[in-house]
């Protein structure tokens, strides 16, 4: 398989490439609104919370505590909601081209993380300038940043191919996956912090997979700390064990999925 | 190098009676089907060998776009397989699977990539491809403003940039204009000459005929003939008027041609002749010849009315001229059982020289697909040779007047 990916490498590359394009092609000011708009997203939260409602966090002191806090929990939670959501639908987006080439499909999810990855990279970015010019870059446990971010995207994909052959057979699929990616985002502590919660409540939140991860995310954003990676043993277990489902679904399930479409 | 050797192929389409019969099946681990299968192919055995051209025709619904899709490789077969040697190029349907957002040049670019070409390659044929298409400026908008025409033509330039061991094609050259499809067959013919299998599917008889070595007629799921294009192409058109009761009929005559005959048989052709102004019989005719074509016919029922047509076709099976009674507005109503009809049209054979054919229709209204009697391919065989007239080409007989003017 791994071959076939490399053969279409130029498609792959140059389909991620078009999309970009295409994204802000009709625009005046073109791909500068792809910096813009995380951007824009910092400042909102920096004044509102920081500045106007005087949001603090418990136990930190910094001005920007409160808006980094929520700028590490959304945005990484922005790039796995990204994921699942475009790859649950991307082999119905591409009916099209499913019908009338004969391609390795496999290659369409992986278009998909790679867009992502690339719009998660601009805004991240943007952000790490944030940090470093608010004085408020956490060292070098930023680096961890790095295996989180592998353990979300393979949750992320293998959720997202799932549930993405599943809605070519079930289009309630798509339905829900927007319904529970809701309330999945409120259950985890992205926008409060754990501190707040009653005791019987946050027992539950622990056992949210994402809540280990976001955590991980706020420790090293906001308080520099590397993040306890013995709690982040089930969400990667989970990872894989999701992307082993979402790859023998799709491989058991890809010719009668052309027939369907 | 381009060969497609198809073998047992099968296609079936899973049916549930709900949506939840689907999930259920999925989910119960005793593994008990509850769909039944829907079969759209059954057991279809062919072979292409390279450089030679075949052409797939059939009603619609009969699965001809199914098989290509198999073929390649876009559809996973149910049964069977199919193996090509070669590399593929492939038009199914309208357009390539172009994405509506992007630009004709970008879809080119992504159609290319999907074919296997670099993006050098895609650079250095990409002005070969506008010039082919020829589409202007709208290379740059968004294939979305592109009329079905304008997108079929680069479809066509890009799958074609490069010649292919193995273009197929499906009905889509009815979609560009006279002009288009003039060049694109002229495009399809030269890749011929140099050596690509063609498999093509297509309503366009002529199309089929003068392109193809071979045509296979799929009816019903199942491949029911399959040989030389004009023999296919006379049962299909008797197949089409299949509704009733009829019989088709292909035998073989003296000279290995295929005869193909069909109908209810409530009236049937005793007799046809082409007869010279002293009424006898004609086996070579001279170019602008009055000649009369006669047409016994004999009712072997009652028959409330009757039309009798004819059609002179070329050696490639092309029409060159047809009609029948009722267009000629002479109607032929309640015959009796039993009761002979003498037929005659007389006109000048204002045709080239060459060997046709006449094929004989006895039906009720307008066209034999109404209610079909008698239908008769090859019902007589004959030359035209130019004696007396100036050198001519062509299946035409249209005797210009010349004049000269010079001019200072």
């Amino acid at each position: 398989m791994l071959s076939r990916i490399w053969a279409y490498r130029g498609f792959i590359l140059g389909n991620v490439r078009r999309e970009f394009q295409s994204k802000y092609q009709n625009s005046l000011l073109g791909s500068a609104w792809s910096i813009l708009q995380p951007l824009s997203m910092i400042l909102v939260y920096t004044v509102i919370f920081a500045n106007v409602m005087r949001a603090k966090l418990p136990g930190v002191y910094s001005t920007f505590a409160y808006s980094i806090y929520l700028c590490s929990g959304t945005l990484t939670w922005a790039l796995f909601a990204d994921i699942t959501s475009r790859s649950q639908s991307v082999f119905l987006d591409n009916a099209n081209l499913i019908k009338k080439v004969n391609f390795p499909r496999i290659c369409l999810p992986i278009i998909v993380i790679l867009n992502a990855t690339l719009n998660f990279a601009i805004i991240f970015g943007i952000f790490t300038l944030f940090l470093w010019f608010t004085d408020s870059f956490p060292g070098w446990s930023f680096i961890a940043i790095l295996p989180l971010l592998i353990i979300e995207v393979a949750f992320a994909i293998g959720l997202g191919i799932t549930c993405g052959v599943l809605n070519v057979f079930f289009r309630d699929v798509a339905q829900l996956v927007g319904v529970v990616l809701q309330f999945w985002f409120w259950l985890t502590p992205i926008v409060y912090p754990m501190t707040i919660l009653p005791d019987t409540i946050r027992s539950w939140i622990e056992r949210n997979p994402m809540t280990s991860l976001m955590t991980a995310y706020q420790d090293v954003l906001v308080t520099g700390h590397w993040p306890h990676w013995e709690t982040l043993w089930p969400v990667t277990l989970l990872a894989l064990l999701s992307c082993l489902l979402g790859y023998s679904l799709f491989r058991k399930r890809a010719g009668e999925m052309t027939d369907e479409l | 190098m381009g060969s497609i050797t198809v073998s047992h192929l099968g296609k079936a389409y899973k049916q549930y009676s709900s949506r939840w019969s689907r999930l259920v099946e999925w989910l119960d681990p005793r593994n008990k089907p509850r769909h039944h299968l829907k079969w759209i192919l059954q057991d279809i055995n062919f072979t292409i060998k390279p450089g030679e051209a075949t052409g797939i025709i059939g009603i619609n619904g009969a699965g001809k776009s199914t098989l290509l899709k198999m073929i390649t490789g876009t559809t996973q077969p149910t049964t069977g397989s199919v193996h090509i040697t070669g590399r593929v190029a492939a038009l199914l349907e309208l357009g390539m699977g172009f994405h509506p957002d992007f630009t004709g040049r970008q879809n080119v670019y992504m159609a290319g990539q999907l074919m296997g070409y670099s993006l050098e390659d895609i650079t250095a044929l990409m002005p070969h491809i506008e010039a082919f298409a020829e589409i202007g400026d709208y290379i740059d908008q968004p294939v979305r403003v592109y009329s079905s025409g304008m997108q079929m033509r680069l479809a066509f330039s890009v799958a074609t940039a490069h010649r292919p061991d193995v273009l197929i094609v499906d009905e889509a050259l009815s979609v560009g204009d006279a002009y288009f499809q003039h060049r694109s067959f002229a495009r399809i013919r030269a890749y011929r000459k140099q050596g690509t299998t063609l498999l093509i599917v297509s309503h366009d008889k002529q199309a089929i005929q003068s392109i193809c070595d071979r045509a296979i007629l799929l009816n019903g799921g199942k491949l029911t003939m399959e040989g030389e294009p004009e023999a296919v192409m006379d049962y299909y058109n008797a197949l089409l008027a299949d509704h009733q009761n009829e019989s088709i009929q292909q035998t073989r005559d003296e000279s290995g041609r295929i005869k193909t005959s069909s109908g209810t048989g409530e009236a049937i052709v005793e007799e046809v002749h082409l007869l010279n102004d002293q009424n006898e019989a004609l086996e070579v005719i001279k170019v602008g010849q009055p000649v009369c074509l006669r047409i016994v016919v004999r009712m072997v029922e009652d028959v409330s009315e009757l039309v009798v047509g004819y059609m002179i076709k070329d050696r490639l099976g092309q029409p060159v001229f047809g009609t029948n009674t009722h267009h000629l507005a002479s109607k032929l109503e309640s015959l009796p059982k039993g009761q002979r009809v003498s037929v005659k049209f007389s006109f000048n054979a204002n045709i080239g020289e060459g060997h046709y054919s006449l094929s004989i229709a006895l039906h009720t209204g307008d066209t034999h697909l109404y209610k079909n009697f008698e239908w008769r391919d090859f019902a007589l065989v004959f030359n035209v040779v130019n004696m007396g007239k100036a050198r001519f080409v062509g299946v035409a007989w249209i005797p210009p007047s010349l004049e000269f003017q010079n001019d200072r």
